[in-house]
């Protein structure tokens, strides 16, 4: 299914798709007051950029450096080509551990891989422990937003959900309530699980450190209980040194949801003695993209989701109407690499407003990469009913005869012709698009009248 | 070829134009720090009493599981730190000396030799941090600064109590963490 029709699937229920709208444009409001409140707020987008800049610069000594003292400190590291090897390494750890249930917080990086499929067909019971994306995880739905996983669902549908799966009161919808029986269903899970997953939000070369950040405390409930901590990271999230964490801090949660930092930020340096932490370095796919000059910088890319809460396509067609596991304008910049044909509607869904370059916290130029895009998805694949009138135009505008006379043929067309013609399923271009009235006469007949 | 040595000879085979890591300057936010700092925790859903308005509280409530690592409040200890972290699973309070906070946002930094176990200010029910207001710092950058050439193996910024907004984005205190965050000015 392309883009334009997941949407029309979203919209058709109308009042959601109101709420969902009206409540991500909330978060972005949050985000520019907070941001206002910081006087050095675009010198830190531009700190940020640069620092990233530089680790795209250098990424492969980096990766080393970081490699070199994470192992001085105890942390076993594995390198993974793709998604396969990153999936088949987890496993094994887990198979050594004989753990058979495992809990998980929040990684987009495992959803990419589809890890928990993967560990599912190999008998592992994997708990996501993060609320909204336990929510989803109870549905069999991936996340629809990388920050807020279960921001397309109402209390409602959560409430007999959970009356469902953890017997809660029947229409029982307080907020207070749902999280509290979540709360009490996932600290068992905490307790009884010998390894736990995290993804990594920054790596630092310079300690072989890496830091964590949630607000839930899930990541750390699970890890400082377990036996083995896994952590994922995608080989971009690599920082040069740790100060370079004072300015992605400051940035990351004002720019995700509004508040100056998430409540727990933990630095994993070395294991507790008599435990272990194994940390995989993932590629599937970054280097390639790395290779790609035009598109090389969307890996400065710190999984913020300010580009998807102010994306006037993001908040009306829905997290899932993209089919990609990162959605969103950075999505759609994202996903084209991994996959160019299944991905091909995706440069098309936005309106190339830029909002989502203006929030972005370092500075990736979005929209006009999907600008980009959009030339190399027509350079493989130009749709047939677009390239024909294109055409069609060509010939129309390289003759002034041919252009006066279709002019004025349109003008009374668009006037006369019946709204089934006008909107026919054939014509995509007036699939949820209105003309504009006509013009009673052209600018030569204007100007002719009123300057000659 | 190991998947390492594949990762790394390609992006060495790129040609990737330099590009300078830049100095991060000394930036620096403006107003009263015990004031700024007091403002994020309520911000972050915590709250900052002094030490009466402490030791009122915890006494009037009446808890019987409470671990205390912070010397000036060890007699309101009623469990030694255990070995094993499971056992925190009832414990009503912990209270933990912080090292220092930070005025921008209210995170507190912890490091293993104050934390005990890792899952300490996790598990627990209550969470309180002891905390000198002269050790506060101004933003991040200061906080990063101080911490500079600290090895502990696990560090952590903690702002507030565990909270989620999952539900159609109502807040709830008390996901799967700590229930509440008290700091205590000493």
């Amino acid at each position: 299914m392309t883009h334009p029709e997941n949407a029309a699937e979203f919209l058709k229920d109308s009042q959601k798709a109101k709420w969902h709208d009206e409540t991500l444009w909330f978060v972005r409001d949050k985000r520019d007051k907070v941001s206002k409140s910081i006087p050095e707020w675009e010198q830190l987008r531009e700190l940020a950029s640069g620092i990233k800049n530089n680790v795209l610069a250098n990424l492969a000594d980096y990766l080393e450096e970081f490699e070199r003292n994470a192992t001085k400190n105890g942390i076993i590291v594995h390198w993974a080509a793709d998604s396969e090897e990153h999936n088949r390494l987890v496993l094994e750890i887990l198979q050594q551990q004989g753990c058979r249930a495992v809990v998980k917080s929040k990684s987009i990086l495992t959803e990419e891989c589809h890890l928990n499929p993967y560990l599912e067909k190999h008998d592992i019971e994997v708990v996501d422990t993060d609320l909204g994306e336990r929510i989803v995880q109870f549905l069999n739905q991936p996340p629809s937003h990388i920050v807020l996983p279960a921001i397309h669902l109402k209390k409602g549908e959560i409430s007999e959900l959970f009356h469902e799966k953890l017997k809660t009161e029947k229409g029982n919808e307080d907020p207070t309530y749902l999280t509290q029986a979540a709360r009490v269903h996932l600290r068992e899970k905490f307790f009884a699980a010998k390894v736990a997953i995290t993804g990594v939000n920054f790596g630092i070369a310079e300690t072989g450190e890496f830091v964590v950040c949630t607000n839930e405390g899930n990541a750390d409930m699970g890890v400082h209980l377990a036996q083995v901590h896994i952590a994922c990271m995608g080989i971009e999230k690599i920082l040069p040194r740790r100060k370079d964490l004072g300015v992605f801090l400051r940035l990351l949660a004002r720019s995700a949801t509004g508040q100056p930092i998430t409540n727990y930020n933990s630095h994993f340096r070395s294991p507790t003695p008599g435990k272990e932490i194994h940390i995989i370095l993932v590629d599937n796919g970054r280097t390639a993209q790395l290779a790609r000059e035009k598109f090389r910088n969307s890996l400065k890319c710190i999984r913020c989701g300010a580009c998807m809460n102010t994306c006037p396509i993001y908040r009306r067609s829905g997290g899932f109407s993209y089919n990609s596991t990162v959605p969103g304008p950075i999505g759609s910049i994202l996903s084209p690499g991994l996959d160019l044909k299944k991905h091909s509607s995706l440069p098309f869904a936005s309106t190339l407003c830029g909002s989502c370059t203006d929030v972005c916290p370092v500075k990736i130029n979005i929209h006009e990469q999907l600008y980009e895009w959009r030339q190399e998805v027509t350079k493989t694949q130009g749709e047939f009913a677009k390239g024909l009138a294109m055409k069609l135009a060509n010939g129309i505008f390289k003759s002034p005869l041919a252009y006066k006379i279709t002019g004025s043929l349109m003008r009374n067309a668009v006037k006369s012709l019946p709204n089934s013609l006008i909107y026919h399923p054939l014509n995509i271009w007036g699939k949820n698009r209105n003309l504009p009235d006509p013009p009673m006469e052209s600018f030569q007949q204007w100007y002719r009248k009123n300057r000659a | 070829m190991s998947s390492r040595e594949k990762i790394l000879n390609t992006i060495r085979s790129l040609t990737l134009e330099p590009k300078a890591l830049p100095d991060i300057p000394n930036l620096r936010g403006s107003g009263d720090l015990v004031e700024r700092f007091t403002q994020s925790i309520y911000g972050n859903k915590g709250e900052v009493l002094s030490k009466s308005e402490f030791e009122k509280w915890f006494l009037s409530s009446g808890f019987s599981k409470v671990i205390s690592l912070s010397s000036q409040f060890s007699k309101l200890a009623t469990l030694p730190l255990p070995e094993d972290p499971h056992a925190l699973d009832t414990l009503e309070v912990a209270i933990l000396d912080g090292q220092f906070g930070v005025a921008e946002n209210g995170a507190i930094w912890l490091e293993d030799s104050h934390l005990g176990l890792r899952a300490l200010p996790f598990a627990t029910e209550h969470l309180v941090i002891i905390l000198d207001p002269d050790s506060l710092e101004d933003t991040m950058h200061q906080g990063y600064e101080k911490i500079a050439g600290a090895h502990s193996g696990f560090g952590l910024f903690l702002a507030g109590p565990s909270k989620t907004a999952d539900i159609e984005q109502s807040l709830v205190i008390g996901a799967q963490g700590a229930k509440s965050l008290r700091v205590v000015w000493v």
